[in-house]
């Protein structure tokens, strides 16, 4: 697996740029549009939690105070640490070492897993106390905020969780590639976007955290 | 010259003072809208004949805008535009802010007819007599997808939105009838949702009016149509009593000022409301409304919230009936008949 | 676009080794390429089909509405008809059109470029319309939807139609939208020849590149909207549900967020040909290049803000309404600067009256008045008269149809000997034209007309007193056909048999005519430096000679 032979900075020139550099940008470029796509997407979501809440802010408060905080606190620091190793893994693929990134990558996979896990114990406790969306509510009755609370929570983490796994697959198909040798010191752009998207997975989290357990 | 301009452009008759000044500004748009595209147009037409190709070698000069060129090209209508904005957004204020001694109309839309409600508990289908002259406030809502309330004549538009009121108002001033339509598509027979605005002379209203709250005689037009459910044409405020003892409202909300689970519906109308929040409401249709929809929204500070949603389980037009209930339970309007016209301070739009 | 080798394709003047005859000519060959003119057209073909199967569902409205009463279909079928011609022509037609296919085959080109920044990027955004399609199409032919193309809630959650299909084809073409736009910014950014500075690119680019910002950062949140629609109709979670608590109005809220900015997606392509057009055939500099380039991103910006004009009458504030309305004034604004710099471009011009000039001056007068209209209801108690009336109908066709189909055809007519090398007939060309324009306007100015009568859009069946006017609008409609049937024709026969075009035959300026018709696959032989701008046909501008002869008239072979 490790007999791959190290490709030349010219092979990994696409015919249609001049030079390697334009064509780094040009990834760049597109992963960051990319990205700022991918936080309209939530930002829509944001809205409609804000207005929500605006409108049934005790209902809100009540139903956010019901989940477990130490959950989602655990899965923001081991995301957090998810995105700290693939740090670490662009670090060493900037110095030509596949196989760090590949273990690396490994390790925020896994971690990502770990988050996963956590969802799962969260989403079973959901199912089991009938916490689940509009007309499938079954919990206690707060108010007609409830359901609607549960919807969006459903809703953003359900659509985070989609993320994560594609994050995840990312991670695992670029850092198998990596440890195959695949890339360079000289480039190594897949490696960098691979990890740009899953900071991005990480930043989304950021910012689902606070407004769903905290506030 | 209005009566010319009006033929030339389609518009309806003019059954407000409303709907005049609208039709003046809509004169004032349409000429200088005609008079600058004409100017345009003059302009492109003499180049097109002036500086025709005349070989096919011909060669251009350069040329360039000055700043001032630019300038004007942007000063030019942005002036015409704030001038159009200036004379249009107050009159749409001015909609949007009843007068206070409005008639009020309880207007819902359902799929495919109108109903129209009075304070005195008369109401009618697909056909709103109002007085000539008199301002009248509609409050309207929908009990299933959101419909908009449209009589060309008035220049008078408002969606009719599920679950909670918009309003509009207007002064017809001719008496004559008048189409409603229906101007958000709410399904299959969203062009058959018409209904009639007849405007009577003032005289005649009353006594129309009368005669309907003593429940003498049930206007032909308000005639139920199979299978729809209508209010009995007794008073609005009883009717509004009997719901509220059926769905129980009377076990939590006392009508003599006494205190209970929940705030008295005595003096409650027009009443400041200090919230749980430290915000301040006034209880008025909005509120009382909202109150029963969405009770936790604003809860009176020293109360619990305790009462559930009526989302659902009262109609529209139940709902109006239980507001004009306590309407009704003022200390210095007890005893007096339901004739009474409604005394409220105007609420601004909600959004 | 026939590959076969034909005789006249040795001529002078037709490129013999150009992008539609190699690699290679295959069917398997087209649904593989990565060649940015390739996909293009593959666009072009897609979106006229489109137009042609919402071009059908309009005229059968418009004979349904010859009587007041029920004439060819039943009011089901007319409420299915209405919203598919709505979803077919904006989401398949006039999003698509000009930036994805025109533009596609053109910014590259335009821009020095062998092709753009990702070209297998480009070919997923062909095959995700192609799949939004099917899947819109699925949903028409099993059942359709009644919505509207606006979809609103709470009809749209409870109506018994085939809603999730159409919806669901709707994101995908939203994603493929997505694509597109990313591709056109990083490729303006990073895929510039040498000496091609931001002051020097072509208008259309400017345009192009203003409507992918657009784009990028709307289309995301109509995708969330149209995904929470169908959360809605599928499961019941209440979003939008008013008995659940829900907000019907949220929803208008955010599908206008995108929507009319959408509008912009197909109006500033349309601006983005016009600047190219009016610069070729004045043989003239544009007059004030950067107010026209910097008002294209103008429109973008503010269009995001103006989006509450929608919701005049639905009781939102009359603050709230108040900025809505003084912001939308602004994108009138941006596009009188427009109008008029275009116009004064004509100044001191050598004006060639030929068939694409002849849409610039139809373009000019749908602008015109699509654009005072728009002011007009902006100008708030005027919108409570008109809101949902046919003079909504009429001012956004003016925009919308009159305005960017103008653009389209001009672009095709401008375009057709670049993308095949050879001519259409000018005299069937003019004659077209002047039909689509006159039963354009027999078409629309009776609906603003009905619409100021008070006749409120998608209505069925209506009172008598509007029958005059309806027929007069269904009689513009069917001239409005006839022409653009008689385009179809003679572009069809002109791809196969057209004389050959040579490579500039409006001896034009812009980069894209510096390549053989057709262009080669990589587009340029040696990748080109600019030394100028693409509108500067003055005499000292550098590579034009004084005096230049006349260059050969098209030749028949």
């Amino acid at each position: 697996m490790s007999d791959a032979t190290t490709p030349t900075a010219a092979s990994f020139l696409a015919h249609h740029f001049e030079s390697l550099e334009k064509q780094t940008h040009a990834a760049r470029l597109g992963m960051w549009l990319f990205l700022a796509t991918e936080v309209l997407l939530f930002t829509a979501l944001f809205a409609g939690y804000a207005v929500y809440r605006y409108l049934y802010a005790q209902d809100f408060a009540a139903a956010s105070r019901g989940l477990a905080t130490w959950i989602g606190l655990v899965n923001t620091i081991v995301l957090v640490s998810s995105s700290f190793t693939v740090a670490l893994g662009l670090h060493h693929a900037t110095r030509g070492d596949g196989k760090g990134t590949r273990t690396f990558f490994l390790l925020s996979f896994l971690m990502g897993l770990v988050f996963l896990g956590f969802k799962y114990v969260e989403y079973s406790h959901h199912f089991h106390a009938g916490e689940l969306p509009g007309r499938y509510y079954a919990g206690e009755l707060l108010g007609p905020g409830a359901p609607m609370f549960y919807a969006l929570y459903f809703l953003i983490t359900g659509l985070h969780g989609v993320h994560v796994v594609v994050g995840m697959t990312v991670l695992a198909v670029i850092g198998w590639r990596a440890g195959r040798g695949a890339y360079a010191r000289a480039y190594h752009v897949p490696v960098e976007l691979a990890g740009l998207y899953w900071h991005l997975v990480d930043l989304i989290w950021i910012f689902v955290f606070p407004l769903i357990y905290l506030i | 010259m209005n009566d010319l301009l009006r033929r030339i452009l389609f518009l309806p008759p003019q059954a407000s003072e409303y709907a005049r000044q609208v039709d003046a500004l809509h004169y004032f748009v349409i000429l200088t809208t005609m008079v600058g595209a004409a100017g345009v147009f003059a302009a492109a037409l003499y180049f097109f004949v002036r500086y025709r190709r005349r070989s096919d070698s011909d060669v251009t000069p350069h040329v360039a805008p000055r700043f001032v060129h630019e300038l004007l090209f942007v000063g030019g209508p942005l002036a015409l535009f704030v001038l159009w904005f200036a004379i249009g957004y107050p009159q749409y204020v001015r909609l949007s802010l009843p007068p206070k001694d409005a008639m009020d109309v309880y207007v819902q839309g359902k799929q495919w007819m109108w109903k129209f409600a009075y304070p005195g508990g008369p109401n009618a289908i697909d056909t709103l007599r109002v007085p000539a002259g008199r301002p009248v406030r509609l409050l309207i809502t929908s009990r299933d997808v959101i419909h908009s309330f449209f009589v060309p004549a008035l220049r008078v538009k408002q969606d009719a939105l599920p679950g909670r009121y918009t309003q509009t108002w207007f002064t017809a001033d001719r008496p004559g009838r008048y189409e409603i339509f229906c101007t958000e598509y709410c399904g299959l027979s969203h062009s058959s949702m018409l209904g009639q605005l007849v405007v009577m002379p003032p005289a005649e209203f009353d006594q129309w009016i009368a005669e309907q709250r003593r429940g003498l005689e049930v206007a032909q037009d308000s005639t139920p149509r199979p299978g729809e459910r209508v209010l009995p044409a007794s008073s609005l405020v009883d009717e509004g009593r009997r719901v509220a003892a059926e769905q129980g409202c009377l076990k939590c909300h006392s009508v003599d000022g006494t205190r209970h689970v929940g705030p008295t519906w005595s003096d409650l109308y027009g009443r400041d409301e200090r919230l749980a929040t430290g915000k301040t409401v006034q209880a008025d249709e909005a509120y009382l409304t909202k109150s029963m929809m969405d009770p936790a929204a604003d809860v009176v500070a020293g109360y619990q919230n305790v009462m559930p949603t009526y989302q659902g389980r009262l109609s529209p037009p139940e709902a109006a009936a239980i507001v004009e209930f306590i309407k009704s339970l003022r200390t210095s309007a007890l005893g007096a008949g339901p004739s009474e016209p409604p005394a409220y301070e105007s609420v601004p739009a909600r959004k | 676009m026939n590959p076969s080798p034909h005789a006249s394709e040795l001529a002078e003047g037709y490129a013999p080794r150009n992008y539609l005859n190699s690699p290679a000519t295959g069917l398997a060959s087209w649904l593989d390429t990565r060649d940015h003119k390739r996909i293009g057209v593959m666009f072009l073909v897609a979106t006229t089909i489109a137009l042609m199967l919402g071009g059908i569902f309009a005229l059968i409205i418009r004979v349904e509405l010859l009587t007041p009463g029920p004439t060819v279909v039943d009011a089901m079928t007319y409420n299915r008809l209405f919203t598919l011609h709505g979803v077919v022509m904006i989401f398949l037609f006039m999003i698509p059109a000009i930036p994805s296919g025109f533009g596609n085959f053109l910014l590259p080109l335009m821009l020095g470029a062998k092709d753009v920044a990702f070209p297998r990027l480009n070919l997923l955004s062909f095959y995700l319309y192609l799949a939004g399609a099917a899947v819109a199409l699925y949903g028409m032919v099993h059942g359709g939807a009644d919505t509207g193309w606006t979809f609103y809630t709470p009809y749209s959650t409870t109506t018994v139609t085939k809603v999730v299909p159409i919806l669901l084809g709707a994101f995908i073409l939203g994603f493929s939208s997505i694509l597109t736009g990313l591709n056109f910014i990083v490729t303006t950014h990073t895929m510039r020849a040498p000496g091609l500075t931001w002051g020097r690119l072509p208008l259309f680019v400017w345009s192009i590149y203003a409507t992918s910002v657009i784009q990028i950062l709307a289309t995301p949140v109509l995708g969330m909207t149209l995904l929470l629609v169908a959360v809605e109709r599928a499961f019941g979670w209440g979003i939008f549900d008013p008995a659940r608590g829900g907000d019907p109005v949220l929803f208008q809220h955010f599908f206008w967020f995108y929507s009319h900015p959408a509008v912009y997606i197909m109006v500033l392509p349309a601006m983005a040909v016009i600047s190219e057009v009016v610069c070729a055939f004045s043989r003239k500099n544009i007059f004030g290049y950067k107010a026209v380039a910097y008002s294209s991103l103008g429109i973008a910006f503010v269009g995001f803000f103006t989006w509450g004009h929608h919701l005049f009458t639905s009781g939102q504030s009359p603050l709230t309404g108040g900025v809505f309305g003084i912001l939308s004034m602004f994108v009138g604004i941006f596009t009188a600067i427009k109008v008029f710099n275009w116009t004064a471009t004509l100044y001191r011009g050598s004006i060639s009256f030929r068939t694409p000039f002849a849409y610039f001056v139809g373009f000019l007068f749908f602008l015109v008045f699509g654009g005072m209209t728009g002011i007009a209801l902006a100008t708030m108690s005027l919108d409570v008269h008109w809101h949902d009336t046919y003079f909504v109908v009429a001012h956004f066709h003016f925009i919308m149809v009159g305005a960017t189909m103008m653009a389209f055809l001009a672009a095709l007519h401008y375009w057709l000997p670049k993308i095949s090398g050879r001519m259409y007939p000018e005299g069937w060309g003019l004659v077209a034209a002047v039909m689509v324009v006159l039963g354009f306007n027999f078409t629309f100015i009776p609906q603003f007309l009905l619409g100021n009568e008070g006749m409120p859009r998608r209505y069925y069946a209506y009172p008598e007193r509007f029958w005059p006017l309806n027929v007069a609008s269904t009689a513009g409609a069917s001239v409005l056909a006839i022409g653009l049937f008689i385009v179809l024709v003679y572009v069809l026969v002109a791809l196969k048999w057209g004389p050959i075009a040579g490579p500039n035959p409006w001896r034009s300026r812009g980069f894209e005519w510096d390549t053989p018709s057709p262009p080669p696959p990589e587009n340029y032989e040696t990748t080109p430096v600019y030394t100028h701008g693409p509108h500067e046909y003055d005499e000292h501008a550098p590579g034009v000679p004084a005096g230049v002869p006349p260059s050969p008239e098209p030749r028949h072979v």
